[in-house]
């Protein structure tokens, strides 16, 4: 079976360890975890967690069948690229001076729809949200002028189809 | 006014009933209705202790001699009871010590509560004596843990505990509590926990689903069960054998499932898996609906996957959604208990019998009791067999013992050979193969089914791994009986390396202490055999005695276990030799 990138979108009490077990899961069939981001979700003292992982259908159905049986887990789902709308962040710092001497770094950031979060007389900030492959795009036209540093988020991501947790849990109350 | 705001708070402070935390554990364990928990004081764990000494007619805790011991007993205790085992050590080396059986309980399904000590919070992270981050080192084998900070947790989160063990499918549960919190006052109530919203353990049966495993099952020509222990621990030994007996369906257990339909039921057709029996592993893949209950398709069960049944519809009963479609595809799963989900297929399921497909299971049979169980029994060579010692042992308890084995070639002879009348008979480590597991568990068991004969069935390997709780059986005076199956090899490995390795015997060689010398040692009564004249008179002698009874029996060093389907093979490719 050929290997896809799934988003897995799991709903969790937010609870220490919680994470532990669930990167276990993964370390345990030799999964590698592309990107994890831990956030609040739309329901109060309910955690979102968003692992993307490259693996066979069959293999992630088997890991969302583990992640569903720990205790603090109140639902897990997986979607494909398609089934989901996502986006990463990523910030790089690049040197004040290349703003006002290298014209052209302007333009790269216009184009590319990124945002100037600071600058100052040492350094400037910029941010681009988006694909993967767009911050990629764009590493590679600043990477020539040097950049003092890089990173980029984990993927955030909300599902086409409906998510119904807040019936789910009041569901498994009564 | 300031004098008269810390006057009020004092007399409220005196009408509440406040007690510390250790005594919120002791408590919490009677409110569970635990009476008996089984454990190895220290440090970090002195306050529990304390209180252990307070409430001794209430609680009565057994002295272990090494914490692996006390897990292991408290397993014992769970598998046969049906009751959570509580086991519990103090930090750092005596947390560490309870790993191996939690992860064989995790492995097996067996409720048992783990409570530990810890240093106290202020500590933690600093490398503190006898700190270790167990609630990190124990979660992949447990089914959930938790540190405890604070006393006030203590009630809700070991209600919580309880709940999770016993639950679903049940398994360990460790509680790591800090000495503070064990000194640390609060307001104690408790509770019992009933409900966790983020918790399913027990699936919604569906009944199409029910419908349609009668649909194939009513229709099918060649049926075949395979049960495992989910039949146990669900109760629905009754609801299987209606089911095997309305439907005239030949049935096999796993190691787990073992005891759950007694050995001589007509449609008992043996174990299945590496050692099990040849019919049924012939003709898993013969059959044309493969019907397995309660049990997780383990590689030991199923060989080689691409070859396993695949003519076969296979019908999958689970309390476990994970474990449908793991390792073998299903076409009808049924989620639920075994017991709700057996007692909706019994009232739709018809009787469907096929007198040449029965034929079939005998037919074979008689070649492996011709070529192997009978000279196995009978046999003619000048050493004692392992299968004519558990034979000797059956004739004897009239297959009314629990026989508790450990792990290797005696596990596989005591599952072979031991007869079953009633269930909770069989306590073995099977999913972990752990090693040393049986006397501690005997210990265990026997506590737990206190009016059932207990006969553990060790090898001279096994036997030294935990042979230190002879000293919790001469202390307690708890009467098992413990046989050692002594070949002066580690049997397994070496049939193994016999098989596989031309025959170079690495390190499985044993040179061996006058076993019996040591078992007196410790005050128990102990015989040796290696006679067949006197092996009969030795077993009697050793149910008789209302003592705990060592018997060791010298048996044929390169004894091998048969029937053998080799690691990656196919079921049907069983080698009888």
């Amino acid at each position: 079976m050929k290997k896809e990138i799934y988003t897995i979108s799991i709903y969790t009490e937010n609870n220490l360890g919680l994470l532990n077990r669930i990167s276990s899961i993964f370390l345990k069939r030799h999964i590698n975890i592309e990107s994890l981001t831990a956030s609040s979700s739309e329901i109060e003292n309910v955690t979102r967690l968003i692992i993307v992982a490259s693996l066979t259908e069959e293999s992630v159905k088997k890991v969302i069948g583990q992640i569903e049986k720990q205790i603090e887990v109140i639902k897990a789902y997986y979607h494909t690229n398609e089934e989901s709308i996502y986006i990463q962040s990523a910030l790089f710092k690049i040197k004040s001076n290349l703003l006002f001497d290298e014209r052209q770094i302007q333009n790269i950031i216009k184009n590319s729809n990124a945002q100037i979060v600071t600058v100052s007389p040492e350094f400037f900030v910029i941010e681009k949200s988006g694909r993967k492959e767009e911050i990629e795009a764009l590493y590679d036209e600043l990477l020539p002028f040097g950049i003092m540093q890089f990173v980029r988020s984990g993927r955030i991501s909300v599902t086409k189809e409906e998510m119904k947790i807040s019936e789910l849990l009041k569901k498994q109350l009564n | 006014m300031e004098t008269l705001t810390k006057a009020k708070k004092k007399t409220k402070k005196e009408k509440a009933i406040k007690i510390n935390g250790a005594e919120a554990v002791v408590k919490s364990l009677l409110a569970e209705g635990i009476d008996l928990i089984y454990g190895y004081p220290g440090g970090a764990i002195m306050p529990v202790y304390d209180e252990f000494y307070k409430y001794q007619d209430k609680l009565h805790h057994v002295l272990t001699r090494h914490e692996q011991g006390a897990i292991h007993a408290a397993q014992g205790y769970a598998r046969v009871s049906g009751k959570v085992g509580v086991a519990i050590a103090t930090s750092g080396p005596g947390a560490t010590n309870l790993i191996t059986g939690m992860a064989d309980a995790q492995i097996d399904s067996t409720p048992v509560v783990c409570i530990t000590g810890q240093v106290g919070s202020n500590l933690l992270g600093t490398d503190a004596f006898q700190e270790t981050d167990i609630v990190s080192i124990s979660t992949p084998v447990t089914k959930w843990n938790y540190q405890i900070t604070k006393a006030s947790e203590i009630p809700e989160i070991l209600a919580k505990a309880f709940y999770i063990a016993k639950s679903g499918r049940p398994g360990p549960v460790l509680i790591d509590i800090t000495k503070d919190a064990q000194f640390g006052e609060l307001d104690f109530e408790y509770k019992k926990c009933e409900k966790i919203r983020s918790y399913n353990p027990v699936p919604k049966m569906d009944k199409a689903q029910v419908k349609a495993a009668a649909e194939l099952i009513n229709k099918a020509k060649k049926p075949f069960i395979i049960f495992g222990q989910g039949v146990i621990l669900a109760n629905a030994e009754e609801e299987l054998r209606e089911l095997i007996e309305k439907a005239d369906i030949p049935a096999a257990s796993t190691l787990l499932g073992l005891s759950a339909l007694p050995t001589e039921h007509e449609f008992n057709m043996g174990m299945v898996g590496m050692h099990g029996h040849y019919a049924p592993n012939v003709l898993t893949n013969e059959c044309d609906v493969l019907i397995a209950i309660g049990m997780r398709f383990d590689d030991r069960v199923t060989g080689n996957l691409e070859t396993y049944a695949k003519q076969a519809k296979v019908v999958h009963f689970d309390i476990d959604p994970s474990e449908i479609d793991k390792n073998v595809k299903t076409d009808v799963a049924v989620l639920g208990t075994v017991k709700e989900t057996l007692v909706a297929l019994n009232t739709i399921i018809n009787q469907n019998i096929n007198q040449k497909w029965h034929q079939e299971f005998k037919d074979l049979h008689q070649i492996e009791y011709k070529e192997i169980i009978h000279p196995e029994i009978n046999p003619t060579k000048e050493k004692l067999t392992m299968g004519e010692v558990i034979n000797a042992i059956n004739n004897e308890t009239n297959g009314e013992a629990i026989i508790v084995s450990d792990v290797g070639q005696n596990q596989m002879f005591a599952s072979r050979y031991a007869n079953f009348k009633q269930s909770k008979s069989v306590v073995t480590s099977g999913g972990l193969g752990t090693m040393g597991f049986s006397l501690p568990a005997s210990i265990g068991a026997k506590l737990g089914a206190p009016s059932r004969e207990v006969v553990a069935i060790i090898g001279d390997g096994g036997f030294q791994m935990t042979i230190q709780e002879l000293g919790t059986i001469m202390q307690t005076k708890v009467p098992v009986k413990i046989v050692v199956l002594n070949n002066e090899f580690l049997g397994m490995v070496r049939q193994w390396q016999e098989m596989f390795f031309d025959r170079r015997y690495a390190s499985t060689v044993m040179t061996n202490p006058e076993f019996t010398a040591i078992v007196e040692g410790y005050g128990i009564k102990a015989k040796k055999v290696s006679k067949r004249e006197n092996l009969s008179a030795a077993v009697s002698e050793m149910i008789a005695s209302k003592d705990s009874f060592f018997l060791e029996v010298i048996v044929e060093k390169e004894g091998n276990v048969f029937p053998m389907i080799p690691t990656g093979a196919t079921v049907s490719d069983i080698r009888l030799k």
